[in-house]
């Protein structure tokens, strides 16, 4: 067997489970749509404001809704204490 | 057709029996090439899914929140308030919220108690998110005691958890009822947390919000847009999350292309030096080594890929959780719903492949052009 046809079989196999993929991920987001309606429904429901990504502290767990200088509560040029300060930035507003 | 055919599978096998030579060298390239990949598309797919997740989900949210603030901070806000909203047109419905965070010192976690809107939470009774329930060991029916504002210990009942599919926004929730609120936090009658309202005309909602600023000078207004805002800015690759997951991909990328565009191995150009004293013209030495590039960057492309997508949405994004956790105890354990944007991916590929390919043919070019002997003797 050539090594071309080595390569281009594992080419074509690599292509289709990169279709599998896309389908695995269309039956997966059909399969979720009952969880994601779920959610939405307690979102609505306690009328939640914030996804519980970041826990750790309260301008970390509420981003939308935390005071601009939570992350300086201490003194104006306080160091930022928690890691997921570093990556959530602050509230977006509307201009 | 044919014949160009022919004659890019043998200049494809020629390329690959070269690969073939230098084992070691090409799987190296091909480990740090996937793993770049592999870095950048889980990013690109965690974040999409997470990205259109809290659109989806934050539709449901508060088209106002109205939150008192003194001093510049956020402070309770008096139930009068309600009334001095009073009628403005287009507002349907005003209700007060009441919740609050409690630093568990037992497991080091925050909890969010929420007094729930639409139902009564029977006093003595909590339900919590399953993080809670997860982290305390807690099942329906146990007791859990906290200590209260006044430094009383107060002992709850587990009602109910709250399901695992709501992990993504109730992991840390803890539904309690109105007078226990009130009594655990010592929390004023008189006061709310903040207070939402309800607009019927979307487009009336900037209009709402400009009235509410002008009658409560000492308030903020949140709306819902810039809620989603706020989380699509965070799931944005500008900054944020991906930023910092990104930076460090791109550079790799960047410094490993610039690797292979600043020139060739001796052995390389020897190579190429022999096979234009053997008769072959520029353009097939071009084309051997485009074909070398392509086989490298498409296999690195489909496994990185291929290795991405089963870490994001069959692992949970095992790899990115010690950085989303912090120090955080509680932490949703969620598989992300795969939204795969096909831009995206043909995005990913694109500055993926070519520049690796494009990369690889300017030392390549430079030497092919040169007379044989020279390229051989330097």
């Amino acid at each position: 067997m050539r090594r071309s046809d080595l390569f281009l079989s594992a080419m074509g196999v690599g292509s289709v489970l990169l279709l599998l993929s896309a389908l695995d991920a269309g039956v997966r987001a059909r399969d979720a749509a009952a969880d994601l309606a779920f959610r939405a429904g307690l979102v609505s429901a306690l009328g939640l404001t914030d996804l519980a990504l970041f826990t750790e502290a309260r301008y970390t767990r509420h981003p939308s809704l935390a005071d601009l200088a939570s992350p300086f509560q201490d003194h104006p040029m306080a160091l930022e204490h928690f890691p997921s300060g570093s990556i959530v930035p602050p509230r977006s507003p509307l201009r | 057709m044919i014949h160009f055919i022919q004659r890019q599978r043998y200049l494809m096998d020629y390329s690959l029996a070269a690969m073939a030579r230098r084992p070691g060298k090409q799987a190296g390239l091909l480990a740090v090439y996937t793993a770049i990949v592999f870095l950048l598309a889980s990013v690109m797919l965690y974040t999409q899914s997470l990205r259109r997740e809290a659109a989806l989900l934050l539709a449901g949210a508060p088209e106002i929140v109205l939150q008192r603030l003194i001093a510049g901070r956020q402070d309770l806000i008096p139930v009068d308030y309600v009334a001095r909203i009073g009628r403005i047109r287009g507002v349907s419905r005003v209700r007060g919220r009441l919740w609050g965070y409690f630093y568990d010192p037992a497991v080091r976690a925050n909890y969010t108690l929420i007094v729930p809107p639409d139902r009564e939470i029977e006093p003595g009774t909590i339900e919590i998110g399953p993080g809670i329930a997860r982290t305390r060991g807690l099942a329906p029916g146990d007791i859990l005691g906290l200590r209260s504002a006044r430094g009383e210990p107060t002992a709850f009942r587990v009602a109910a958890l709250l399901p695992t599919e709501s992990e993504l926004v109730a992991t840390d929730l803890m539904l309690v009822s109105e007078r226990d609120f009130r009594a655990f936090f010592d929390f004023p009658a008189e006061r709310f947390t903040d207070i939402v309202l309800s607009v019927r005309n979307p487009r009336e909602v900037r209009n709402v919000a400009r009235k509410l600023s002008l009658r409560l000078p000492d308030t903020r207004v949140v709306l819902r847009e810039e809620i989603l805002r706020t989380y699509d800015a965070l799931f944005s690759w500008r900054q944020g999350l991906v930023f910092v997951l990104l930076a460090g991909a791109v550079l790799a990328f960047v410094i490993f292309a610039w690797d292979r565009a600043s020139g060739l191995s001796g052995e390389e150009r020897r190579e190429i030096g022999i096979l234009k004293a053997i008769g072959w013209e520029t353009g097939d030495v071009l084309r051997m080594k485009l074909w070398e590039g392509a086989i490298l960057s498409l296999s690195a492309f489909l496994l990185g890929y291929l290795a991405a997508y089963v870490h994001v949405f069959l692992l949970s994004a095992a790899l990115f959780e010690p950085v989303l956790k912090g120090w955080a105890v509680l932490y949703p354990a969620f598989n992300p719903v795969p939204f795969v944007d096909g831009l995206q991916v043909a995005t990913l590929f694109f500055f993926t492949v070519f520049p690796y390919m494009v990369a690889t043919m300017v030392p390549v070019w430079r030497a092919a052009v040169m007379d044989p002997d020279a390229v051989m003797r330097s």
